[in-house]
């Protein structure tokens, strides 16, 4: 697995200008971009799923052009294959547990039902202890089983690279510690690549096997010393 | 006794008929100025909400312009199809659409806006096209405040005067909705139909209102 990214974005608003350029290149199995917010960490991830189109520049994933503003390529969101975390999960409230799971398996144009199975979606839910709380809502989970549910939804799909947006922010900071063992337990089974985004330097010890540093919409490598200074 | 229920009976197709043109356009409408930027859209906003607050007879003169047998388009239609649409409960449909229009419009527009991108973002890496997003994630997620807008339309439908009365005249039997037929039990003098019919017209706006404030809160579905 492989990234190698070379974007550049202007994002314009009414009081300010921003300009993004972004260069970087991973075979690492984690790779962390770390940040104070408003550097650009949200952008890049977007920019990698096909959220945002990059004004020029070119997004490889293992040899496979997503796009490339000279050649024209712009391969859709929808086709690009990667699991994306959102910084709240962006679950679905109108759906259950299982039906959000479900949600990515369905392509067509309505939800898969509540009884939505599949061998996919039952390994899901009992990788993630979520069995008990299937039928349930959104609204009633917990933030450890939202986060655990919103990964299920991701990984359903078999992505070829798991995007995470700042996957710990929105917890507790007891949980937060469970969660991260937890997600490098997961991540040492599954075997998905990783790129993270975050501003915890904490988040470096723990996935760090290639970090970058983005200020200011400018990257730069930071060498393994360098996550344990951030520490 | 009998002469109540036929314009209630009139009042209740037109006010049907209304309210389903509405349904496809209002939110067709709320969602292209939901979702869509253009230049001049607060403009177009504007426009679309005028029937709210012109005076129902200023917007009876504006169809007899343009949808009488004078008028460009109904001269059109008469001269191509023989359709004629004055004095006809078609025409009734069409002035309780247009006046109930931004009703529809206005709360489908705020529903849409009131649906959080990520969401549809999430769909999108999914692996949805947008036109199952929109059926799957959007529309679930906007659906009772359309329908509480809808329902709000189809009651000021039912209670249109001014514009129906203009475009469509007060004909027993073909045009005389229920409103028109309260006016017009009034003027001749009528009191007890005139009873009867106010009656029977505040008895369905209450039912109406009554169900579109239990959709209105969402209390489910606003719930991140």
């Amino acid at each position: 697995m492989s990234f190698d990214v070379d974007i550049a974005k202007t994002v314009r608003s009414e009081r300010r200008s921003f300009e993004l350029r972004v260069r970087f290149r991973s075979d690492a199995k984690r790779t962390v971009i770390y940040g104070p917010s408003g550097a650009g960490k949200s952008l890049t991830l977007q920019a990698l799923a096909g959220l945002l189109r990059p004004d020029h520049g070119r997004i490889m994933v293992d040899a496979e052009l997503l796009f490339d503003s000279d050649a024209g390529v712009d391969v859709p969101a929808r086709e690009r294959r990667v699991g994306y975390l959102f910084q709240d999960y962006a679950l679905f409230p109108h759906l259950s547990v299982r039906q959000n799971i479900a949600f990515g398996l369905h392509r067509g144009w309505r939800n898969p039902s509540r009884q939505a199975g599949g061998e996919a979606v039952e390994r899901w839910l009992r990788a993630f202890e979520l069995e008990d709380m299937a039928a349930q809502r959104i609204s009633e989970l917990s933030g450890g089983q939202r986060q655990r549910t919103a990964l299920a939804r991701a990984l359903v799909n078999s992505p070829r690279a798991l995007l995470l947006d700042e996957p710990f922010s929105a917890l507790d900071p007891e949980l937060r510690e469970r969660m991260r063992n937890e997600l490098d337990e997961l991540l040492t089974r599954i075997d998905v690549p990783i790129v993270m985004i975050t501003h915890d330097p904490e988040d470096l010890v723990w996935f760090g096997e290639r970090s970058f540093y983005l200020h200011d919409g400018a990257i730069t490598e930071r060498q393994a010393s360098a996550s344990a200074e951030a520490a | 006794m009998e002469s109540a229920w036929i314009p209630l009976a009139l009042s209740l197709k037109v006010a049907g008929w209304s309210t389903a043109i509405n349904l496809v356009l209002g939110v067709a409408a709320g969602f292209v100025l939901a979702r869509w930027r253009f230049p001049g859209r607060e403009l177009l906003d504007a426009v679309l909400t005028l029937p709210m607050v012109l005076p129902p007879t200023v917007l009876g003169y504006y169809l007899l312009v343009v949808i009488g047998k004078r008028g460009w388009l109904g001269g059109w239609l008469y001269e191509t199809f023989g359709i004629n649409l004055i004095f006809t409960w078609q025409g009734a449909v069409i002035a309780a659409a247009i006046v109930a229009f931004p009703l529809v419009f206005k709360s489908a527009r705020a529903a849409f806006e009131g649906v959080d991108p990520q969401l549809e973002q999430a769909a999108r890496v999914l692996g949805l096209r947008e036109a199952a997003i929109l059926f799957r994630v959007t529309l679930p997620m906007a659906w009772r405040g359309i329908l509480a807008g809808v329902l709000l339309a189809f009651a000021r439908a039912l209670g249109e005067f001014g514009a129906t009365l203009m475009v469509a005249g007060s004909i027993p039997g073909r045009t005389q909705t229920l409103s028109i037929a309260v006016y017009e039990a009034v003027q001749a003098g009528q009191d007890s139909t005139a009873n009867l019919l106010v009656l029977v017209t505040s008895v369905t706006c209450i039912v109406v209102l009554l169900a579109a404030g239990r959709l209105v809160p969402g209390r489910v579905a606003s719930e991140r």
